[in-house]
């Protein structure tokens, strides 16, 4: 029997036979999400923060409601203090280039991890670059988790930020964030949390997590494309300098200076993007009403369900730690077929998985390959997911195989 | 899976593509080339090393070594091979040729088959667009080549 929950997205009650593996890159999305977008544009639409009349009132309220909705979901106290931004890449780039630009100098030092997606990496980098300071990789261990005693080994005085991921989107490793922020907190070293593949799958507990900065995007979490969010924490964003100037984020504007509106609007230059923002509330609605433990429980059991049968699959090596380490992802590479090979295969059986670097170059360099395929699971995703994965990767494993009369 | 998507894989990847895949023609460098190019498909992470020799306007020798799918690799080693003693004219005019093919654009008859030889076997490519990428990144290395254009990497 297929996942009852594939009933509460259309497109997946739409496609009975679609094997959606692909949640990892972007979740499908429920009908709540969908119904109450298409709800605010038709009752409730119009620009808000400008209340002459009562309409844009209500599109003011939808706004603020979104934000309270989504900052409870990840465990904000202070809704001020979570930005809506375009996603987890625009949030990145939103601390390393506000906080970035105002606190990382000459023979400062920052470190990520070789885990980093390209959106946690490039802008640390690139600032590093800009400002004269040293760029720094933690190292991993060999089954790609962070390598903590190399952490220890390398923060020191001159560490001004360490960022890394929640989860690894390559490999799926879920990182021990507090203990990690407690190496970096040691130097006193702000800590930035790109939680991308966090939010989708794990409670986040932002009050709780200790770190300065976590980042997110709305559409791996059941929410539209196009929009997420940055938690920082109040005393840091407030002594931030903007990172876009416009309508809206301002209080005074004269010919000789301007001062900035107070959080969260000093950091949402322009019109902002309140259909999104609603539905994301509703997707955070939505998990919340599934609840997040089980959220994980599902993930894991089908990940370590699909681990457990790949390892009877010759040739196939599956990345990262034990699945009781990842959310629900798989990378894998099969012998020396090639993933976009695999995928293509795939994909002819109904199954949509991702091939490529995962935007994760340093990543794949290091574990020596091109490519992994990758299978990604969520709230949806069922035995049958498994079944058809396996099934598809046992055929291409037949029409790759060395035919028996060779040349 | 239908069966017509069935037939739409095996056509793709049909023995001939995987023959050369697995034992590719003309695999390595040249001591000698008066073109070396080292291209990649940064979307993919394909990479192509391409030696080309050419004296009086004929391609006298080709080799390449290649990290990537079976479709591109076994391009690649189909065209060193069908290549290796055409002038530049006629390499591109088979290139024009092979792109029509990989973009459906050509449907060979049973004799422009016969000319396009082990080429023919990629006409599969034209169901599968995202796929067009891979079958065409070993040729457009050779036109950058006999353009003499400097390797981006």
């Amino acid at each position: 029997m297929r996942n009852p929950r594939r009933a509460d997205f259309p497109l997946l009650a739409a496609n009975p036979e679609l094997h959606y593996l692909d949640s990892a890159a972007t979740s499908q999305k429920p009908r709540v999400v969908l119904d109450a977008m298409r709800d605010y544009y038709e009752r409730d639409n119009a620009n808000p923060h400008r209340g002459a009349y009562d309409l844009s009132v209500r599109a003011t309220e939808r706004y603020h409601d979104a934000r309270a909705t989504i900052a409870r979901f990840l465990g904000v106290a202070d809704p001020d203090c979570l930005l809506f931004t375009r996603g987890t890449t625009e949030s990145l780039n939103l601390v390393a280039t506000a906080w970035g630009y105002a606190n990382i100098n000459a023979g400062d030092e920052i470190i990520v991890t070789a885990l980093e997606h390209h959106a946690n990496f490039v802008p640390w980098q690139q600032l590093a670059f800009a400002r004269g300071a040293r760029f720094v990789v933690c190292p991993l261990t060999s089954d790609e988790r962070v390598d903590l005693d190399a952490l220890r080994a390398l923060v020191s005085s001159r560490t001004k930020v360490v960022a890394f991921s929640h989860v690894s989107n390559a490999v799926g490793t879920v990182n021990p964030v507090q203990e990690m922020a407690a190496i970096a907190r040691a130097v006193g070293a702000l800590v930035v949390c790109d939680g991308a593949q966090g939010a989708p799958h794990l409670r986040v507990g932002f009050d709780a997590l200790d770190v300065d900065f976590y980042a997110f995007s709305g559409h791996k979490m059941c929410g539209p494309m196009g929009i997420g969010g940055l938690i920082g924490r109040r005393d840091i964003l407030e002594a931030m300098p903007p990172y876009q100037f416009g309508g809206d984020m301002i209080e005074f504007v004269r010919d000789d200076h301007s001062t900035w509106n107070v959080l969260p609007h000093k950091f949402e230059a322009g019109t902002p993007n309140v259909a999104d923002a609603v539905g994301l509330a509703a997707a955070c609605t939505y998990l919340d009403g599934i609840g997040m433990d089980d959220v994980l429980a599902h993930e894991r059991a089908l990940t370590a369900l699909a681990t457990e049968r790949l390892s009877h699959i010759e040739g196939i090596r599956v990345y990262g730690p034990p699945p009781a380490g990842r959310s629900g992802v798989v990378s894998f590479t099969m012998s020396d077929i090639h993933p976009h090979d695999l995928a293509t295969i795939l994909d002819q059986n109904g199954v949509c998985i991702r091939a490529g670097h995962h935007c994760a170059q340093p990543l794949m360099r290091r574990l020596g390959v091109s490519a992994t395929a990758r299978a990604s699971f969520y709230v949806y995703s069922d035995e049958r997911d498994v079944d058809a994965l396996v099934l598809a990767l046992d055929k291409a494993r037949v029409l790759f195989a060395e035919p028996a009369t060779s040349r | 899976m239908s069966g017509s998507e069935r037939a739409d894989l095996m056509e793709l990847y049909q023995s001939i593509i995987l023959d050369h895949n697995r034992r590719p023609k003309n695999y390595g460098a040249l001591e000698v080339a008066t073109a070396r190019r080292h291209d990649r498909n940064p979307a993919c992470g394909d990479e192509i090393h391409l030696d080309l020799h050419v004296e009086d306007d004929v391609i006298t020798d080709v080799k390449f070594t290649a990290e990537g799918c079976a479709v591109s690799r076994a391009s690649a080693s189909i065209m060193t091979q069908a290549v290796k003693g055409k002038s530049r004219e006629e390499a591109d005019a088979l290139f024009v040729q092979f792109r029509e093919l990989v973009t459906g654009k050509l449907n060979p008859t049973p004799d422009e088959v016969r000319k396009l030889g082990e080429i023919a076997a990629f006409s599969g490519v034209s169901r599968f667009p995202i796929r067009v990428k891979c079958a065409s990144m070993a040729w457009h290395s050779l036109q950058a080549a006999l353009r003499g254009d400097a390797s981006a990497s």
